[in-house]
């Protein structure tokens, strides 16, 4: 198949960009779509352009480098699959598809679709984390986790901190991503020491970050690959309310 | 040279004990003053940097991604061994220890593998501690299932994300300790040279990606835990980013470089659809808990799989090896499903690939426990054929997947270059000529978490540090030729693309260094190599400049790499005259078509001494001693 690309190309974080029209032609459905954009690459680089500069490492769903808006929408079309799982059996031919790179204030462009998302990592090193150091750990069998927990936990874990649910959120909110990484270690016990503070400190560091509110838009749910629950951001904001009032004893 | 392993003394029990106590330790107030340059945050990385820190080193930990949670370990899917023999069922240290010591062909030091049975234990129990949310019974205890190789339940998991929550363990532990001040990330970094002072490795050079600028590190120690080499078959199950650079660079400086022709190819991947694909990706090994591996017995069986009745497939991994049935090792099963497929069996459009079947399990245990125990692997294949795996069986092919070859450690997990220390998959050290599955992701722990945080300090405490900065000559000189090779690749503008080179190399290789060896294909491909690389110094293109954001120039510089790397693995399959693991040299076999090996010549580790391009490397050899286990033919029948 065929189709027409339109393509944000900017050179740098400083320069302005803009959509540049290109040509994708003998597309095969079985071709993933950072595939077409190789081949399509391929091409421009040996007419001497600069090809799409674009993340990916992976290409299988799980490390959260890739971060493609597919016709406005974050990873594309389709639900719960990353821009890298995506295949072009999901468009038709003739299709107009416009590629643009995430789009939130705090992911500044890098180049073309490439963005900056440290601000997650910072995120992080505020508290997304158990205090152990490496050799205290008890015997693992010493601590009893019901299995219904362990995988609401996992469920909540699965996050790849791609960044979906900020370009997708109208408030660019990151609550999804730190709520997830919160409800990983509020239904555990191993986060349970230090459960008060990394509540108050994650979500303070999202808003010196500058990342909006939630206003229970749903729009993060619905583009997250890995289907990251709005369930989770409830459990944040109970375990906020709770840590808040506790900290005031 | 005389490579000393430097494995301690005394009974193998006893000897990771006893060298703990002998090492030399450092001044806690004065770990701050040294500096660690860790190069790599997969599981490896980011378990030593957070280790390391912990402990009071002031440590710096570079990566290509944006972000250090995105290394490659964050893919791997099935599990992670260790010996706690929670199941009741016979597990042991020993045990472990001897699985992984006949898994490997008997390609592997003793000792080593002795100490990461011994450690393994310890590493569920931290990652526990993190908070690694891995799969548990209703009684509230860890689960666990079977992988390839081993006839005990041993590995422990999370979902198939195994690696994704044990790399998001240690990048959390790594990120409390960039909070702390003690460690600092420098991301979408590429460490293109070591700096190497006075014999001693004291610096790195690397590229910023974002603004191409080339930077110079000191430090005390640098850390390479750079990953596999993979992708030098280019296609493979490994991410685009995983390469040769570091350590080929490293080999460069004086690093050896061992066993490089022990590559492994995994038995279960998606099968390639068209000349497009990027990469293959790979079906964990524990679906082959669940999954019968079958072909139809009549050639040319064009009929959908589910109408072609049971007396009619060839469940060959059960008939062939009924003891241990689709649970054999990888090289096992993949030599198998070539064998098949050569025959004419293969199934799919394409003829390549083999059925693995859910259909008994799902009888037997119902949609929904397979549906718990695989839904993100068979999402994952659905996502990528179109096709759905609770209904038709799977197709698969083998694909690269690991590698066992690395550069040359010693018991400390030093290279030959002092103050040089190789951790995970970037070293030779633990997997012999085959790893078995749920072994890389312990090994990447044990030596991040549990072994250099002890072996490094020794180090540090018996060198005498004289004071080294960036002006030093070493740093310049790095910093020029490095740049000046970017600058001649980019004065080239030829007529072809990195990209276009990398396939046509992966493709040779594969084909003449892939699952199976011959003296003529290797000697072949030996003279097409320097061909190609000759033509890629004269005819690559490359768009862009040096200073600014440059993925075409990045890949550029790692296929530069592969096209020199390419040569040391050929030559070291064609110089190993045997059939061991993954390594299969079609003129040594059995009758029964099994790997032949030749211990009385080739029960060594060959290290390589990088000698100056084009001219033949230099083989250094290192017996292998076997005191505790003995040398048998594999046999899983
Ligand atoms: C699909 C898949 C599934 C797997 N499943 C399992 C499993 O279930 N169980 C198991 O035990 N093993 C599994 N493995 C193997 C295992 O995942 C790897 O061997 C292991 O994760 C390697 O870890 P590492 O820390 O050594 O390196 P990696 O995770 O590969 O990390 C390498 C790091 O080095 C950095 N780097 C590389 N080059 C440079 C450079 N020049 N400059 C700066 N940084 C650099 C990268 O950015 C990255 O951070 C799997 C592998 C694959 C491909
Ligand atoms: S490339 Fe890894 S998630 Fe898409």
């Amino acid at each position: 198949m065929n189709l027409i690309l339109k393509v944000w190309r900017q050179k740098n974080a400083s320069s302005e960009g803009r959509l540049v029209t290109y040509e994708a032609k003998g597309v095969s459905p079985d071709m993933s779509f950072l595939e077409m954009l190789d081949v399509v690459n391929e091409g421009l680089i040996l007419k001497g352009e600069d090809p799409i500069a674009f993340d990916h490492d992976c290409r299988e769903g799980i490390c959260g480098m890739c971060s493609l808006m597919i016709k406005g929408c974050a990873h594309g079309p389709e639900r719960g699959m990353a821009s890298c799982e995506l295949h072009m059996r999901s468009f038709k031919d003739g299709d107009t598809l416009t590629i643009e790179p995430f789009r939130a204030k705090l992911f500044p462009v890098v180049k073309d679709l490439v963005v900056d998302r440290s601000a997650f990592d910072r995120i992080m090193a505020a508290g997304g984390y158990v205090s152990v150091n490496t050799g205290s750990a008890v015997e693992a069998n010493t601590l009893l986790v019901p299995k219904e927990k362990s995988e609401l936990a996992m469920d909540a874990a699965a996050c790849i901190g791609c960044g979906a649910c900020v370009a997708a959120c109208p408030n660019a909110s990151a609550m999804l991503f730190v709520s997830a990484k919160i409800s990983q270690y509020a239904l555990l016990p191993q986060g349970d020491p230090e459960r008060r503070k990394r509540v108050l400190s994650m979500r303070r560091a999202m808003d010196e970050e500058g990342f909006g509110n939630c206003s229970n838009e749903a729009e993060c749910e619905a583009v997250c690959p890995k289907e990251i629950k709005l369930s989770n951001i409830a459990r944040l904001n109970w375990e906020f309310l709770r840590a808040s009032l506790l900290s005031k004893e | 040279m005389i490579l000393n392993s430097k494995v301690p003394e005394g009974l193998l029990e006893k000897k990771w004990d006893n060298h703990r106590f002998n090492l030399k330790l450092v001044n806690p107030a004065n770990k701050r003053k040294f500096e660690i340059l860790v190069v790599g945050t997969g599981l490896a990385g980011s378990s030593a940097a957070a280790s390391l820190a912990e402990l009071g080193y002031s440590v710096k930990v570079f990566c290509l991604q944006d972000s250090p949670r995105r290394a490659h370990s964050i893919a791997a899917q099935g599990g992670i061994n260790a010996a706690k023999n929670y199941p009741n069922d016979g597990d042991s240290i020993y045990r472990l220890f001897y699985d992984t010591i006949k898994g490997g062909d008997f390609r592997a030091r003793e000792a080593n593998v002795y100490r990461l049975a011994q450690v393994s234990n310890a590493i569920i129990d931290h990652c526990v501690a993190l908070g690694v949310p891995f799969a548990r019974e209703y009684g509230g205890t860890l689960a666990n299932r079977s992988f390839g190789g081993a006839q005990v339940s041993r590995t422990f998991y999370a979902r198939g994300q195994t690696g994704q929550q044990l790399l998001l363990g240690a990048y959390s532990a790594l990120m409390r300790q960039v909070a702390s001040g003690r460690a600092q990330v420098f991301p979408r970094r590429e460490m293109l040279d070591v700096v190497v002072v006075d014999g001693v490795a004291r610096g790195i050079t690397v590229r910023n990606l974002v603004t191409g600028a080339l930077e110079s590190h000191v430090g005390h120690a640098v850390l390479l835990c750079t990953g596999g080499y993979g992708n030098v078959f280019y296609l493979s199950t490994n991410a685009a980013n995983s390469n040769v650079t570091a350590t080929w660079r490293a080999h460069k400086r004086g690093a050896f470089f061992a066993n490089p022709c022990f590559t492994q190819i995994h038995p279960t991947c998606i099968p390639m659809s068209g000349d497009y694909q990027s990469k293959l990706t790979l079906m964990s090994e524990s679906l082959r808990n669940d999954g019968r591996v079958w072909v139809p017995k009549k050639k040319g069986d064009l009929r959908p799989p589910n109408q072609i009745p049971g007396e009619e497939r060839d469940y060959y991994l059960e008939r062939k090896y009924p003891s241990f049935g689709n649970l054999v090792p990888r090289d096992v099963a993949s030599r198998a499903a070539k064998q098949m497929i050569d025959e004419g069996l293969g199934v799919g459009p394409t003829g390549l690939a083999v059925y693995l079947d859910f259909a008994d399990a799902v009888k037997r245990l119902g949609v929904d426990v397979i549906r718990e125990k695989y839904a993100n692997l068979f999402d994952m294949y659905y996502h990528i054929t179109g096709e759905d795996p609770y209904k038709v069986p799977m197709r698969i092919y083998p694909a690269v997947h690991y590698t066992m070859g690395g550069l040359w450690v010693d018991y400390n997990l030093m290279t030959t270059i002092p103050g040089l220390f190789c951790l995970g998959e970037a070293n030779f050290s633990d997997h012999g000529a085959n790893r078995l599955g749920a072994s890389a992701l312990m090994q990447g722990l044990a030596d991040g978490y549990f072994i250099v945080p002890y072996t490094l300090g020794d180090y540090l405490a018996g060198s005498n540090w004289g004071k080294v900065e960036v002006a030093h000559p070493a740093f310049k000189e790095s910093e020029k030729a490095v740049s000046e090779q970017t600058k001649k690749i980019l004065s080239i503008r030829g007529k072809r693309t990195p990209t276009d080179f990398h396939k046509q190399l992966g493709l040779l290789l594969w084909n003449q260094c892939g699952m199976s060896r011959s003296e003529k294909g290797l000697k072949e491909v030996l003279t097409k190599i320097p061909q190609i690389r000759e033509e890629f110094w004269k005819n690559v293109t490359i768009t862009g400049e040096e200073g600014e954001f440059n993925q075409v120039l990045e890949k550029a510089g790692r296929v530069a790499d592969y096209l020199e790397f390419a040569e040391l693995l050929v030559r070291d399959a064609l110089h190993r005259k045997e059939s061991c693991g993954g390594h299969f040299r079609e003129e040594y076999q059995t009758p029964d078509n099994e790997a032949k090996r030749d211990d009385a010549n080739f029960c060594y580790v060959a290290a390589w001494e990088f000698k100056g391009l084009g001219k033949e490397p230099l083989l250094h050899k290192e017996p292998l001693q076997f005191e505790s286990v003995h040398l048998t033919q594999r046999n899983y029948q």
